[in-house]
């Protein structure tokens, strides 16, 4: 039963969200538009699925959400501090810095969702990833300690995604 | 005061604070004299900017009376989309070496972007 399930939709999550943005793109709820997002939804990743044969298991839907929450309230606080760095720091003064995250996360997709995370929240840019995936390169636009950065990005986003992607 | 009114109020103050954000990225991207540091300001003004004026065209339609839902699309799209063009541009002033040489990783010998394939070193030799 099982394995028929995941034959015909080899990404249920992936199915889901086309449904939804297919949806979405109408710009009005009808019945008829909605079944073919779901076919759609069912189509492009049966038909894809060669290219893409390790489905991520054990993804919490539900914290990820909230997950979501808290990225976007850190986005609306870092901006502000970001744009006041911009207008009130000199460049003489700006203390730009690399700092390396080291990765305890393994499957590129919650490495993908931390690097997106880093980079979104103004102040911090993810630059690069190590030779075999075993840490990641952020640039600070201005900080004082960059060690307190990697434990915030460590503690706040990382310990996060563990429990997401399980 | 009615509805219409208020929303009118609404879509102002959400332009305005966009637009805000948008002048201080650029003045961040003319002010700032190194490509790493240039970085950070576009990927300011491509969240809460381009989010305040999408969320503006929302109330707006929906105070005209027909919702549109493509703004939320619009900022999914730009969330997914933003941070791996900041990231090629990352990639890029560190390989033609324009910023400061970033520390090397802990645990494996050099970033992706710097490693050489042992091939092209032969040959380079």
């Amino acid at each position: 039963m099982s394995r028929a399930f995941y034959w015909l939709l080899p990404h249920p999550l992936l199915t889901l969200l086309l449904a939804v943005v297919w949806t979405l793109l109408q710009n009005e709820f009808s019945a008829g538009m909605m079944v073919f997002g779901v076919f759609l939804g069912i189509i492009i990743p049966w038909g894809t699925s060669v290219w893409w044969p390790d489905t991520p298991k054990g993804f919490r839907l539900g914290k990820m959400a909230s997950y979501c929450v808290m990225v976007l309230w850190d986005i609306v606080v870092a901006n502000v501090q970001v744009a006041w760095i911009v207008l009130s720091v000199p460049n003489s003064k700006l203390k730009p810095a690399w700092i390396v995250v080291p990765l305890e996360l393994r499957q590129p997709e919650a490495i993908t969702v931390l690097a997106g995370t880093i980079t979104l929240t103004p102040g911090t840019v993810s630059a690069d990833l190590s030779e075999h995936g075993n840490s990641l390169l952020v640039h600070v636009l201005h900080t004082d300690d960059p060690d307190a950065v990697r434990d915030d990005i460590i503690s706040r986003y990382q310990n996060r995604l563990k429990e997401i992607f399980k | 005061m009615s509805g219409e009114i208020i929303g009118t109020y609404a879509t102002a103050i959400c332009l305005l604070i966009g637009s805000a954000f948008i002048i201080v990225g650029v003045i961040g991207l003319l002010k700032f004299n190194d490509p790493m540091t240039r970085l950070h300001a576009p990927t300011k003004v491509g969240t809460i900017g381009i989010g305040m004026l999408l969320l503006a065209s929302m109330i707006h339609s929906f105070v005209l009376g027909d919702t549109s839902v493509h703004e939320i699309l619009i900022m999914a799209f730009l969330f997914v989309t933003a941070p791996i063009s900041a990231h090629f541009i990352a990639k890029v002033s560190i390989h033609t070496r324009t910023c400061a040489t970033p520390p090397p990783p802990p645990r494996d010998d050099t970033w992706s972007t710097l490693s050489v394939p042992e091939q092209e070193v032969q040959a380079e030799n």
